[in-house]
């Protein structure tokens, strides 16, 4: 059984010059524990493969399964449990709350999830997992290097232990060493946690971390 | 950490702008509060005049009649309809009066030496015997005429006959009837002998139970004028209660100034909501994408748009209670009327509207934050 199904989606923007199809008729299944890439040149559709994966978005017609549960029916708040508790999102720009500290950033997930008790530990733990050390707990993220925030990021995606890492280009804004140091931590967490791993990426030297590689072309799977 | 810790971290991260609509609503908090106060304490006054005189009524010849002055008999007549009630009949006239050397025209009343404890309150010496030659003077009076001399105990000369001030009336203010703070009062004997006359310009009933008003001078009205109209009476009740209902309507025109500096402060919390909706959009994004629901997102404006409600509403109350102080010692003189439970009601009732104003400019802004499209805002730069 995928815990990521695919069955002949297609979304559609509908825009005034014309519809725009970035995806068409995709079927793809994700097993539990695989490391996918997704590589595609620009406008390829890469993001919005992602987004609806993410239960950020909903195709235009076909189905989604996304852990046992079909997307398309889903209302925002059930699409918005759903990213909370069983999705963790790692953006290219590290998308981080300016307003919080580190610390604050990873136990945010967890409070939306009504933790109160041990929150602190379990962050102080996932923090320490991704190689933050624990002098910069109280740091804003804007006291950080842009590794030491994707660091970051990564552990507040992995917070509330979710199956999935979905990563959006997470080395694009990064140099090539800290690059393959974040690749290395996600390829970790796939190895040693079991997390199901979907990477969108342009670098075609990611694909040594992959079980899998998905090219898109004009929204279809080649 | 919650989304009113959230809301809160945010308001600082603007701290001048966040100030600036704070201050707009302590603004509008002191205007509503401190217009109510002094709408009210205009009603606190009228309602002390009530009390005052609110059990008087007034009896006078009326305008148009062949009447001018009361006989001896009408008065009679008059005590007769007005029952256990005190009536006190009047005189008065306006002379020239010289203590010494010094000259000066004043109002002089002329009541029966009896009655005159009934009607004046003294501040200091006696009330005039009926067969003396004494006399009273008003508080102003006698506050004015520290040059002339006219004192307790002084000589006042009227015509050619001389006066002896034998006591000096507590301060009354503006009456319906008469206005003894700036008068001379002399026993009605003295009067009657004085200027050779037997008749009496006013009829005062001091009615023992203020409920009694209406039907005191129905008898009144009755007894005198039932073939043609001789007498006016005016109830002072009746003129205080219209007063006093003018004074209702200037304190909501009052408060109405006030509600639209508020809602002028109202517009601003919304400019500085929308403001710092569009500033995060990118920040909402995240917070969608990463299991924020709307509700949530919503709740987090809210609150931001209530704790400057909160805190504006907070100061401006207490500067409302500074403002109102001030403004009922140097206005009305009475500063003890901002003590008044409504007076304090209209500084509850301001902040609590400052509260929902800034609520209610927070509703738009927090309703579009969470209307955004996730996956939008995430693009946002």
């Amino acid at each position: 059984m995928p815990v990521i199904r695919f069955d002949n989606v297609s979304k559609v923007y509908p825009l005034p010059a014309g519809d725009v199809v970035a995806l068409a008729d995709v079927d793809l299944d994700i097993e539990e524990g695989e490391f996918i890439l997704v590589m595609g040149p620009s406008g390829s559709g890469k993001s919005t493969l992602l987004n609806i994966m993410g239960s950020l978005d909903v195709p235009t017609s076909g189905e989604v399964t996304i852990a046992g549960r079909q997307i398309s029916r889903m209302t925002d708040d059930e699409l918005t449990l759903m990213r909370r508790d069983h999705i963790g999102f790692v953006f290219q720009q590290f998308n981080l709350i300016p307003l919080l500290s580190v610390v604050e950033n990873v136990e945010y997930p967890l409070i939306l999830k009504g933790k109160k008790s041990g929150a602190r530990e379990r962050v102080a733990e996932i923090l320490q997992a991704v190689g933050i050390t624990e002098s910069h707990f109280t740091h804003k993220p804007g006291e950080l290097s842009g590794g030491q925030q994707q660091r970051v990021a990564i552990a507040r995606a992995l917070a509330n232990d979710p199956a999935f890492l979905l990563c959006d280009e997470p080395t694009g804004n990064l140099d090539t060493k800290t690059g393959t140091a974040i690749m290395d931590l996600i390829a970790r967490m796939n190895r040693e946690e079991g997390k199901t791993v979907v990477v969108v990426t342009h670098d075609p030297r990611m694909t040594e971390y992959a079980d899998r590689t998905i090219q898109l072309v004009d929204g279809r799977v080649v | 950490m919650t989304f009113l810790d959230l809301a809160r971290r945010n308001i600082g991260r603007h701290w001048l702008r966040s100030t600036l609509a704070v201050i707009g609503i302590v603004i509008g908090v002191i205007a509503i509060a401190s217009m109510g106060i002094l709408g009210n304490s205009i009603g606190l006054m009228f309602d002390d005049m009530i009390t005052d005189v609110g059990d008087t009524v007034v009896v006078y010849p009326a305008t148009g009649s062949g009447t001018t002055a009361f006989t001896e008999r009408q008065v009679t007549d008059i005590e007769r309809a007005a029952g256990a009630n005190r009536v006190i009949p009047l005189a008065s006239t306006f002379d020239t009066i010289s203590v010494g050397e010094a000259k000066s025209a004043a109002m002089i009343y002329a009541i029966p030496a009896g009655d005159i404890q009934f009607l004046l309150d003294k501040e200091a010496g006696t009330y005039p015997r009926d067969t003396g030659s004494g006399c009273m003077i008003g508080s102003r009076l006698a506050a004015n005429s520290k040059e002339t001399g006219l004192k307790l105990g002084a000589r006042v000369k009227i015509g050619d006959e001389t006066l002896r001030v034998t006591g000096v009336l507590a301060e009354r203010g503006m009456g319906f009837d008469i206005n003894p703070d700036y008068a001379l009062i002399v026993p009605y004997r003295w009067y009657s002998n004085h200027y050779d006359r037997d008749e009496y310009d006013m009829v005062i009933v001091k009615v023992r139970d203020v409920k009694d008003i209406e039907s005191v001078r129905e008898a009144i009205e009755g007894r005198m004028n039932r073939r043609e109209e001789v007498v006016n009476v005016m109830d002072t009740k009746a003129v205080l209660e219209s007063v006093f209902e003018a004074a209702d309507s200037i304190t909501i025109f009052l408060m109405g100034i006030g509600a639209i500096s508020l809602i002028v402060a109202g517009v601003s919390i919304l400019n500085v909501m929308m403001m710092s909706v569009t500033e995060r959009i990118k920040e909402i994004g995240v917070l969608r994408s990463i299991g924020t629901r709307r509700s949530e997102v919503m709740r987090m404006f809210i609150y931001e748009a209530l704790i400057l409600g909160v805190v504006g509403a907070a100061i401006g109350g207490v500067l409302s209670f500074g403002t109102g102080y001030l403004m009922m010692a140097v206005l009305v003189g009475r500063p003890d009327y901002l003590y008044n439970i409504k007076s304090i009601l209209y500084i509850v009732f301001g902040m609590t509207f400052g509260i929902i104003t800034s609520a209610a400019s927070g509703l738009y802004p927090a309703w579009k934050a969470a209307q955004l499209n996730p996956i939008q805002a995430l693009r946002h730069e």
